[in-house]
């Protein structure tokens, strides 16, 4: 069995601009933001990016490399409006796939199944219809006759994603209370890398916490990055809260004086 | 001590829930979630509550039961849940907007998204809650139709918008072409001031009843155990 453990940058390395990227986590709470940051530092662009937006998708917009969202919001959480995400809006700088959350999920259930799309009670009425005229509907064929919207899968490229714990052959636990959909974005994905907070032994991994913590399957991961502190200044529980300071700061800051900031060797990370 | 505007809204948000029966109540924002907490309290002992993130709790804060994301998306599209969302803008049958204000390929205002507006309104019943009732809230189209109203829905089947609630007073849709109807007034409100905030024109019965009144015990329960910091007097004063 192979190990699988890389740093941030090789973990981009294999990135190519044009891909279809998914982001794990959930608005400012466990994105994978040392991978982002990595991402930032290398010269990958006209990316799609999937996410359940959050910090992640401000910055990657403010750099100018996301080409086309695919999301239902943007938040910073306790900030909730994401201000670059939102300048890059108003200005035109992208193209968006608005759906809502369920459909995003559903989306991603239909690739993680290699289906080509699921039905889904979300979206008939709204004008997530208008805004995306691909989406097509379907007709239950049992006496019901209800009508859906055929989410189309969310297939990925590749996808990012942060958990607490990981070993090196890909196997990723959560310890908070929310495993997000991260398991499902690697599904998803045709390569996904994986940081962790801490690499330890497969032994360690269930010494103390439960088997339903082990959220990702080792199957589904290309490379495993250990990161401490790399979710940060998202939210990372049990390990960590969000750093609201910090994240006050890039939400205040003038882009190119933050991204200076930013693309400094990292202070936080261990790769 | 008389009881002010914002206690009257949380009244009138807690009456959302009341005959709900084992739900999930889902309130967004400061005065909806204390009217839950009441309603859980006092009328509704069923309602089910969460911390806000990923645990069903009890109002003492002792978990029940674990929701993260993905279970509450399955309580949505199970029906058993009643949210109370807020609204950027909202239209004469009930169309909501929390996505972006003017053309969407290139808004004025990037707003918060779509977020669970459509899965909400096809699926659960989902009320509003507006805490400064103007016309640019109360407009006469949307810009994005997030929040499915009735013009929109085509009868479908679990679609229901129990009631709109702001600082002046509470809404439903109990007419016959499921247009906004004003339900009652907070004291201190005319109908006038109503209409004034309002860019379309509203459905005002013969006689207006007031919000209800808070109990003596809703009284205690709002300022020395839901409330104490007084915080909802800076949603609305």
């Amino acid at each position: 069995m192979g190990d699988k453990t890389m740093t941030a940058d090789e973990a981009v390395a294999r990135l190519r601009s044009g891909m279809t990227l998914g982001i794990g986590g959930w608005g400012s709470r466990r994105k994978p933001m040392a991978l982002v940051r990595a991402l930032l530092r290398s010269d990958v662009r006209d990316l799609t990016v999937v996410s359940y937006g959050g910090p992640d998708v401000g910055m990657l917009a403010a750099a100018g490399r996301i080409r086309k969202l695919v999301a239902a919001f943007v938040t910073l959480d306790s900030i909730p409006l994401e201000p670059h995400y939102r300048a890059a809006r108003e200005r035109g700088a992208i193209d968006l796939m608005e759906i809502d959350e369920a459909m995003f999920l559903w989306g991603l259930r239909a690739a993680a199944n290699r289906l080509p799309f699921l039905p889904v009670r979300a979206g008939l009425g709204s004008d997530v219809m208008r805004v995306n005229p691909g989406l097509r509907t379907v007709t239950s064929p049992y006496d019901d006759g209800e009508t859906f919207v055929a989410m189309p899968a969310l297939r990925l490229d590749a996808a990012l994603v942060h958990v607490n714990r990981a070993d090196r052959l890909g196997n990723g636990q959560y310890l908070g209370p929310d495993p997000y959909f991260d398991d499902l974005f690697c599904a998803a994905a045709d390569e996904a890398y994986m940081s962790c907070e801490r690499i330890v032994d497969t032994a360690e991994l269930t010494k103390e916490a439960a088997p339903q913590t082990l959220l990702i399957g080792r199957h589904t991961v290309t490379g495993v990055v250990e990161a401490p502190g790399g979710a940060h200044f998202t939210s990372c529980a049990p390990d960590y809260g969000r750093d609201e300071a910090a994240q006050r700061e890039y939400a205040t800051t003038p882009w190119p004086e933050y991204a200076g900031r930013l693309l400094d060797p990292p202070a936080r990370e261990g790769s | 001590m008389t009881v002010t505007r914002a206690e009257y809204c949380v009244i009138a948000c807690a009456e959302a829930w009341r005959g709900d029966g084992e739900v999930l109540a889902s309130p967004m924002g400061l005065i909806p979630a204390l009217g839950a907490r009441l309603a859980r309290l006092t009328f509704a002992p069923d309602l089910l509550l969460t911390d806000g993130e990923a645990m069903l709790v009890r109002p003492d804060g002792t978990p029940e039961g674990w929701l993260p994301y993905r279970r509450h998306l399955e309580f949505v599209t199970g029906g058993r849940r009643h949210v109370m969302m807020g609204a950027s803008q909202i239209d004469r049958f009930g169309n909501q907007n929390i996505s972006c204000v003017g053309d969407w390929a290139r808004p004025k205002r990037q707003l918060l998204g779509v977020r669970g507006a459509p899965v909400n309104t096809l699926n659960n019943p989902t009320s509003y809650w507006v805490p400064r009732h103007s016309r640019r809230v109360f407009v006469e189209t949307v810009d994005m139709v997030c929040g499915v109203g009735y013009d929109h829905a085509g009868g479908a089947r679990f679609h229901r918008i129990p009631r709109v609630v702001s600082d002046l007073g509470v809404f439903d849709f109990a007419t016959p072409d499921h247009s906004m109807r004003l339900a009652s007034l907070h004291p201190g409100v005319t109908v006038e001031d109503v209409r004034e905030a309002t860019s379309f024109a509203l459905t005002v019965p013969d006689d207006v009843p007031p919000t209800r009144e808070p109990t003596a015990e809703d009284l205690r329960l709002v300022r020395e155990v839901l409330d104490p910091a007084n915080a909802r007097a800076r949603e609305v004063s």
